[in-house]
């Protein structure tokens, strides 16, 4: 671990620049995707991506280059292209940042079970096959898939002020999905993917759920491939964990990040309907809400003691019994603004620049079991496992989708219904929030596929929660 | 770099190295990017980036694996990777089943393509564009430079192409917090051309400047201009005619592929790599044919991998591993220019959408939002934008029973994209006028 650290220190400082400030920032990433589909194993995909970003301020002015050219040679052409950008910029830059402290941090951090070694590819294969293969035979059921996705991540920072900042993690992906046909509709019902990852080892396939999910996660593609179609009206919604995922990240997340509201993203990922004179005034949701930003549950995707900048992570409220407190803004955000922020500069990898990012974004446990939250709702409907998603440019107006709903009335779990989907507001949704569920029914959770930035960066982030439910809500299914 | 001879270096030493039992594929992705980030018309984030990857396709004894692997430029420090990868590879492959779906491309073809047009200087575009935005509120993105793709195979296929491009991709705010959304793309930078696009967006800002209509949720005649129409076929290119979605039902066009239902015989939609951006062999190192997908509404061709093909037992057509279209073509109507707005009548003239995604898959029923520039239109005349409003409605009602004209002109959409890396695909569509849009939010 960490072993090219002497090397890339010596480089370092055989450097020469003119700049005030300069940073390194090295990344090698190691991936492995493994499938079966239909019980034959696909090709596995490997590979292996190492390179650095230079960057200077000259001036009060930034710019950088990123190289996978890490000789000597290469870093100084590198740090040399950075330079002579900055220079050209100079005339035209909307920021001068000569007066923003840089980090001088010397710190180590790393996922947990990172010593451990992970099954060798023969057993993951092994695995994957075992789950496919316990599909029991159906001819609706069409197509199924067993997959697991794991990446190693070492990243080293280093500046001319001093800095060197370490971080090494292993982040596992596992998946299942099984779609159900039956001459006209088609239903899909998955476990993990894109609603799951964590930091760790073989812990994570435990913690997902994956082992011996096969048959059950079929058996619910074909309940909803004979359920009828979500009912059209307005009810109390309970959203389970791996929607709330998507609640929080959509209409949560993205409003509060800070380079959105300071016009960054405005023709790209958007704009924002959070005002920043919104912080420490605006009701964002009910007294139930309570939202943080929390770099400290090991196992969660974006889990880390610094970001990409050098910022130390703490867990700290974005929002405190419903009150908007402050955003997911970086150092250079905080900068800008004059408001508090959090440690929430993160680039997703070697060649594109660190930008105000969610990182782990999650919500806190109230005091209701799920038998309690059900048993509270007279006419509702459960939805879980996100499927569709989609919200305006500033993060208000949404209609979300999952895989599987089932109908509550009069406190009691009834059929199972396909196609649930509901619309609102962020601004009046959160409002809603009429019961959070306690402990029992919180999940830690994320996704890697969170697309942002010119040029566009998906990075992983992290999303906990507990159930929750929302009162009178616009709920509808699909067509057929 | 010296792009060709560097992956030529790579193509070589692979071929002295394999085994008699062994084949590969190894393809090969480039670029020297210059990104300029803009907000408030000035640079908020500028940097260079200089990268270079080879996807190596090791295959032995009915069994094959794939390494991607980060290149450094520098000769030496790669072939040491590539033959680490290799020997990863020979060490994996027994590790896994023969695989029943591989599919070799023996074919010997070759390929070259080089487009090395000269690029405008950083200095003088930004100067071209502080000029050109005084007073505006303009805020977006640059990204120019080098795109390299090659591929070979150890039986003897070798495809190069490279493009110098440029896509210069921005937004004009209003105060009120409306804007309107263009693009400059291409391979040579025309000052006049740029501040003719620059000057047309302005003159859009004046529109913006009327007070907003908020409008209930309900369903109007839509005029979709090719960037909003752009949205919606690209939702539909996420598996819509990917035979292995069709084969899986996991395509929102598979009611279309399998006869239930058609869409307008207005609409015709083709693969046409020909004259594109994009190169002329797929990732796997197939050649790309030109393809008919939709023709008067009906399904056609579907976009065929190698592993589909071998299967579903169909013949592969060029189709990356995604099956996804990178050329998108579709027919020409008859509608003006001209005669858009008074052929509307009353109802929206929609420039983008933005976010779409699926209500009900298989009835390619999908959602999105306004944005950018929509404006109300009553008796052909543009009265006052519109707030963000979402729609709801399936494809085969869109672009099937309410298709109502599509425009005679169309525009030549080349993508922003810079996920990984800068994107070489391309859309060419024109507008269409729409009898009825679902309005929902």
């Amino acid at each position: 671990m960490f072993d090219i650290t002497a090397l890339l220190r010596q480089r370092f400082a055989a450097l020469r620049s003119t700049a005030e400030f300069f940073s390194l920032r090295y990344v090698q990433e190691s991936r492995q995707h493994l499938s079966v589909r239909k019980n034959v194993a696909e090709p596995p995909s490997l590979g292996r991506d190492e390179g650095a970003m230079l960057t200077v301020r000259l001036n009060g002015v930034e710019a950088y280059a990123a190289t996978a050219d890490l000789s000597q040679t290469g870093l100084q052409r590198a740090l040399e292209q950075a330079e002579a950008l900055a220079r050209n910029i100079n005339g035209h830059a909307l920021l001068n940042v000569s007066q923003q402290p840089v980090t001088t941090v010397q710190a180590d951090y790393c996922s947990p079970n990172l010593e451990q070694p992970f099954p060798s590819l023969g057993d993951c294969y092994a695995l994957l096959a075992s789950e496919s293969a316990s599909v029991p035979a159906d001819p609706r059921l069409v197509n199924w898939q067993a997959s697991l996705g794991i990446t190693t991540v070492e990243q080293i920072y280093l500046n001319n002020a001093g800095a060197q900042l370490r971080q090494a993690q292993r982040f596992v992906y596992p998946g299942f999905g099984v779609t159900a046909f039956d001459g006209q509709d088609s239903q899909s019902r998955s476990l993990g993917r894109e609603n799951f990852g964590q930091q760790g080892g073989f812990d994570v396939i435990e913690r997902c759920g994956l082992i011996g999910a096969g048959a059950s996660v079929a058996d619910q593609a074909l309940q909803l491939l004979l359920a009828p179609n979500t009912p059209s009206g307005v009810r109390d919604l309970l959203l389970m964990p791996d929607q709330m995922m998507l609640q929080i990240h959509e209409s949560i997340g993205h409003p509060l990040e800070m380079d959105r509201i300071l016009g960054d993203e405005r023709n790209y990922a958007g704009t924002s309907f959070v005002k920043a004179s919104d912080f420490g005034h605006l009701q964002y949701g009910s007294t139930l809400l309570n939202v943080t930003f929390d770099p400290d549950i090991p196992e969660q995707l974006a889990s880390y003691a610094h970001d990409d900048d050098g910022t130390p992570a703490h867990k700290t409220f974005l929002i405190r019994d419903g009150l908007l407190l402050r955003p997911l803004g970086s150092a250079l955000s905080q900068f800008r603004s004059g408001l508090d922020g959090v440690a929430n500069s993160r680039a997703c990898g070697w060649n594109r620049a660190p930008i105000d990012r969610m990182a782990n974004l999650n919500i806190e446990p109230g005091e209701q079991n799920l038998a309690q939250l059900i048993s509270g709702i007279e006419h509702g409907i459960l939805m879980k496992t996100n499927r569709s998603w989609s919200i305006d440019d500033a993060r208000n107006k949404f209609q979300f989708g999952c895989e599987w709903g089932q109908l509550i009335e009069n406190g009691e779990l009834r059929g199972v219904v396909k196609n649930p989907n509901y619309r609102g507001v962020s601004a009046q949704f959160w409002r809603n929030l009429s019961a959070v569920g306690d402990a029992s029914t919180f999940q830690v959770l994320g996704t890697p596929n969170c697309g942002k930035g010119e040029p566009n960066q998906v990075i992983r982030v992290g999303h906990a929660s507990p159930a929750c439910v929302f009162s009178q809500i616009d709920v509808f299914g699909g067509d057929a | 770099m010296a792009y060709l001879e560097h992956f030529q270096c790579l193509v070589n030493s692979l071929r002295d190295a394999v085994l008699a039992t062994e084949h590969f594929t190894l393809s090969y992705s480039a670029e020297q990017s210059q990104f300029i980030r803009f907000n408030h018309a000035q640079v908020r984030q500028a940097g260079e980036v200089a990268q270079a990857s080879a996807s190596l396709k090791l295959i032995d004894s009915g069994r094959q694996a794939d390494f991607q692997l980060t290149l450094s430029g520098d000769s030496d420090v790669d072939l040491q990777r590539l033959h680490q990868a290799l020997a990863q590879l020979r060490q994996t492959l027994p590790l896994i089943p023969v695989d029943p779906y591989l599919q070799l491309n023996k074919a010997v073809w070759h390929s070259h393509n080089v487009q090395d047009t000269r690029l405008p200087d950083t200095a003088d575009v930004l100067a071209q564009i502080a000029e050109g935005a005084t007073g505006l509120d303009l805020v977006g993105i640059y990204a120019a430079g080098p795109i390299c793709r090659g591929f070979a195979s150890s039986f003897g296929a070798f495809g190069w192409h490279q493009a110098n491009s440029f896509n210069f991709d921005w937004s004009l705010f209003h105060a009120n917090g409306q804007a309107v959304k263009a693009n400059y793309a291409g391979q040579h930078w025309d000052p006049t051309a740029f501040a003719l696009r620059l000057q047309q967006a302005r003159a859009q800002l004046d529109y913006l400047d009327r007070p907003l209509k908020v409008l209930a949720p309900g369903q109007y005649r839509a005029y979709l201009a090719p960037a909003a129409l752009d949205e919606i076929i690209g939702m539909l290119c996420w598996g819509g005619f990917s035979a292995q979605a069709i084969a899986n039902k996991d395509s929102p066009l598979q009611r279309l592929y399998a006869g239930d239902v058609q869409l307008s015989p207005l609409l015709g939609i083709a693969e046409h790599v020909s004259g594109s951006l994009s190169p002329a062999f797929s990732e796997e190192g197939y050649p790309r044919s030109d393809l008919t997908l939709i023709a008067q509404g009906k399904a056609q061709q579907r976009l065929v991998c190698a592993r589909s093909a071998a299967e579903f037992e169909l013949q592969a057509n060029g189709a990356d591993s995604d099956e996804s279209p990178c050329a998108l073509s579709l027919a020409a109507g008859e509608l003006a220019a001209d005669a858009v707005l008074a052929q509307l009548g009353t109802g929206l003239y929609i420039s983008n959408l933005w976010y779409l995604n699926y209500s009900d898959l298989p009835a390619a029923r999908m959602t999105g939002l306004t944005r950018f520039a929509t404006f109300w239109v009553e008796d052909g005349k543009i009265q006052a934008p519109v707030s963000t409003m979402r729609f709801d409605d399936s494809a085969y009602s869109l672009l099937g029973t309410q298709l109502e004209a599509l425009t005679r002109d169309r525009e030549l959409i080349l993508s922003t994209s810079t996920y990984d890396q800068r994107q070489t695909r391309s859309t060419h569509l024109p507008g269409a006028l729409v009898k009825c849009l679902t309005l929902t939010l």
